[in-house]
């Protein structure tokens, strides 16, 4: 661990860093962030399946599975750039939906599912539970076995983008033990979902209510495999997350300069008076160390699974938490007045920046599990 | 043509050998962790020698020019011998401003006659040298030096003192920042940089106790010193660009160093052994979450400082702000070694209290002295917070602060 001090990037990543940015700061300038935000749907259909036209979707997928066969430092490339500019889309979700079934899937769900994810199957991850614990495999949510079906209860909560998804991935205890099922949503009766009101109005996120829904024991993913799966979900979700901020700092931290080097007070540009500057530069040396944290996660963690994997893991993403939660809160802040009106676009990132915090652990609980594996 | 990787490896495993092989004992005190904190003769003189060995075994300089005493080979070279001294944690190189700053400088702009007066004794340690930047008047504001040099014949008459100067009772020559004209319309455009002789009458270094206890530098008072114009390098009145170019050196923005360990590295992990030991409650530290949390943020932030000198070399991952990491590294180095040495001392329970000289201090006290010599960092060359106007201005592109 102490000597991995090791971040590769390759051709293929910075071509897909520069196209995802550009793609993003075109289809989601800041009027779209807004515009999306007022309208019912998610994402339209036609820019979905541009970025399945892209290749983005099925960028971690093997090419036997109709994938590019990259990995998920590809993924990062293109995540960090989408959050830079509010980008909403059901990608994140639907890579580690499709990372889940590569690891934990037999060869059938495979062969069925992996194509059709990386060729723009929308899925989504119902796996937090009404108590909001950010541990997996704490689960009230469970299944009971019925011929060659099995039959689901209880709920799960912020599954986003669920109501334009064709598939949940969706966890639950059967036997007393974890298990992931592949849940299609065509299956769920009216009324199974409610939109919950969330702090990052850029999300679509529902409530699933799963009582007696019934799902062919086919779609269940082997259980033996479970466990492990979900701690790589876990992982993988923690490494695009951090990316997610990491871009979302770089974009807060730039609209905040835009107005510092515009905004005039007592003759001065504001940017001038130290007390402004200083924890810019604070912020800017946080987003810094995040980026390195991320480049060198996305390195590592697609390397192997590792402990040292999980170490980087978790170091990134509690590092981009803590640099995206400074940002965007000085953001507000340093607008002055304007940056307590819902019109200043501090408050988007500061949302944003508090779902991702509050999505599979924030800084303090990775630490928590760090003192497990770095001191122990 | 380069060195071939095998060529490389084996120059690895001989270098890794002799630094094995060569590394001093224990001198039986307590050794300064950088030039800047040089305080006795006795540590000085230990220094010393050691660097010369170094040199005389060819690990030092391996790619300055071998006309002037450099090794003459490649930078890659250097770099592997450079790493082994910091693997193997061997002292550091005293001569840290002659190799570091003025030689990468006189080997870039100085006259043949500088380097070959200069080159092959900074690296010996037969020259030390010191830095005359700052004066009691202006700390971080360089350009207002306001020490005196008046041209007479085909001499400079200094007058006036500089501050802070580290090695100053032991140095031979100082890079030194000079008012040759007080009529300009630039504070700038009036100075002019020396490579001036110490050991001269009118030149004297007076000790500055530190807040450590310890005498680490002297402010060097200059009375009617007189030195041969041939001191001069760059123009007469070009020494602000001489200046700020030095600052590229010991910043490390520009390379060119003749490499060697320059700071005893100090490590989170190091902070992680004590709190096995620090006891809390009848418990080691280690158990108690408050102080496992605190270790875990300075081992993230360690790892982070760590990696950004590896993304720093990757153009295509600092692209939005190319000198971002370079530019704030002064910065959050410092800081992050004064605050680690502060938890250090802090972790010690009632033994915080104990300090360097007693015999239970722990480790010697060395991070109790750690801590303090920390300051010498975050104020030195540049305060953190002119730091931080340097890069919210350069970097971030805001408003120069009035």
């Amino acid at each position: 661990m102490r000597d991995q001090a090791e971040i590769l990037f390759t051709d293929e990543q910075a071509q897909l860093m520069d196209i995802a940015e550009a793609f993003s700061a075109s289809k989601s300038p800041i009027d779209a962030v807004r515009q999306q935000i007022e309208a019912e749907g998610a994402i339209e259909a036609d820019l979905w399946r541009e970025m399945a036209a892209l290749g983005w979707l099925g960028i971690a997928i093997p090419e036997e599975y109709g994938g590019s066969g990259l990995g998920l430092g590809e993924v990062v490339s293109i995540v960090e750039p989408m959050g830079r500019n509010l980008f909403a889309s059901p990608l994140v979700s639907t890579t580690l939906a499709a990372q889940a079934i590569l690891l934990a899937g037999d060869a059938a769900q495979k062969s069925h599912w992996l194509p059709l994810l990386a060729g723009g199957t929308v899925a989504a991850l119902a796996l937090t539970e009404a108590h909001g614990d950010w541990d997996l495999a704490n689960l009230t949510c469970t299944a009971e076995g019925k011929g060659d079906a099995i039959v689901l209860s209880g709920g799960k909560t912020f599954v986003t983008d669920a109501a334009m998804a064709d598939v949940l991935l969706v966890t639950m205890a059967l036997d007393g033990a974890p298990a992931l099922v592949l849940l299609e949503t065509a299956s769920l009766p009216a009324g199974a979902m409610r939109r919950e009101v969330v702090i990052d109005e850029t999300r679509r996120s529902y409530a699933v209510d799963l009582s007696g829904i019934v799902v062919p024991m086919a779609n269940l993913l082997p259980q033996d495999r479970a466990l492990g799966c979900l701690k790589s979900l876990h992982l993988t979700a923690c490494l695009l997350y951090a990316a997610e901020m990491c871009g979302g700092t770089a974009g807060v931290i730039n609209v905040t300069l835009e107005y510092l080097l515009t905004r005039r007070q007592f003759d001065h540009f504001i940017g001038a008076y130290q007390a402004l500057k200083h924890p810019m530069v604070d912020a800017l040396v946080g987003l810094e160390q995040a980026r390195s944290h991320l480049y060198h996660a996305a390195t590592i963690f697609d390397a192997a699974d590792t402990a040292g994997g999980e170490a980087a893991v978790r170091m990134a993403k509690a590092q981009a938490a803590d640099a995206f939660a400074f940002a965007s809160d000085r953001a507000i802040q340093f607008h002055g007045a304007f940056g307590f009106t819902y019109e200043c676009d501090a408050q988007l990132y500061r949302r944003r920046a508090l779902w991702c915090e509050q999505q599979h652990g924030d800084g303090a609980h990775h630490r928590k599990h760090l003192a497990g594996l770095l001191l122990d | 043509m380069s060195a071939s990787q095998q060529e490389l490896d084996e120059f690895q495993a001989e270098a890794a050998a002799w630094f094995s092989e060569n590394k001093p004992a224990d001198p039986g005190f307590l050794l300064p962790q950088s030039f800047m904190e040089v305080g006795t003769d006795q540590q000085f003189e230990f220094l010393r020698r050691w660097q010369r060995k170094v040199y005389e075994a060819g690990y030092l300089g391996m790619a300055w020019p071998g006309e002037y005493g450099g090794g003459g080979r490649e930078q890659a070279f250097q770099d592997i011998a450079t790493a082994e001294m910091v693997r193997q944690k061997v002292p550091f190189m005293t001569n840290t401003i002659g190799l570091s700053w003025a030689g990468p400088l006189i080997l870039n702009m100085g006259t043949d006659a500088q380097k070959a007066a200069y080159i092959k004794r900074i690296l010996s340690a037969e020259d030390i040298w010191c830095q005359g930047f700052s004066e009691p008047d202006n700390g971080s504001d360089l350009g207002n030096a306001q020490l005196r040099a008046v041209r007479d014949g085909e001499a400079y008459v200094l007058n006036g003192s500089k501050i802070w100067t580290s090695l100053g009772a032991y140095a031979d020559f100082i890079i030194l920042l000079a008012r040759t004209d007080t009529q300009t319309n630039t504070k700038y455009e009036g100075l002019s940089y020396f490579l001036a002789p110490m050991k001269i009458a009118g030149v004297d270094p007076a000790p500055i106790k530190k807040l450590t206890g310890e005498h680490g530098f002297t402010q060097t008072f200059f009375n009617d010193a007189r030195i041969a114009d041939s001191c001069l390098i760059g123009e007469e009145g070009g020494g602000w660009q001489v200046a700020m170019k030095t600052l590229t050196f010991e910043r490390a923005v520009s390379g060119g160093q003749a490499g060697g360990v320059h700071s005893m590295a100090v490590s989170a992990w190091e902070v992680v052994e004590m709190a096995r030991h620090a006891m809390r409650d009848g418990k080691p530290a280690i158990e108690d979450p408050i102080i496992r949390d605190q270790l875990v943020a300075f081992l993230i932030e360690e790892r982070g400082l760590a990696l950004n000198n590896k993304r720093g070399e990757i153009p295509g991952l600092i692209s939005e702000r190319p000198a971002s990491i370079a530019m704030s590294r002064k910065l959050t180095n410092s800081e992050w070694r004064r605050r680690l040495n502060q938890f250090a001392v802090t972790l010690q329970g009632a033994n915080a209290s104990r300090y360097v000289g007693d015999a239970d201090a722990i480790d010697g006290g060395r991070w109790q002295r750690g801590y303090f010599n920390a300051f010498s960092s975050t104020i030195g060359g540049g305060t953190s917070q002119i730091q931080k106007n340097i890069v919210g201005e350069r970097v971030l592109g805001l408003p120069k602060s009035e």
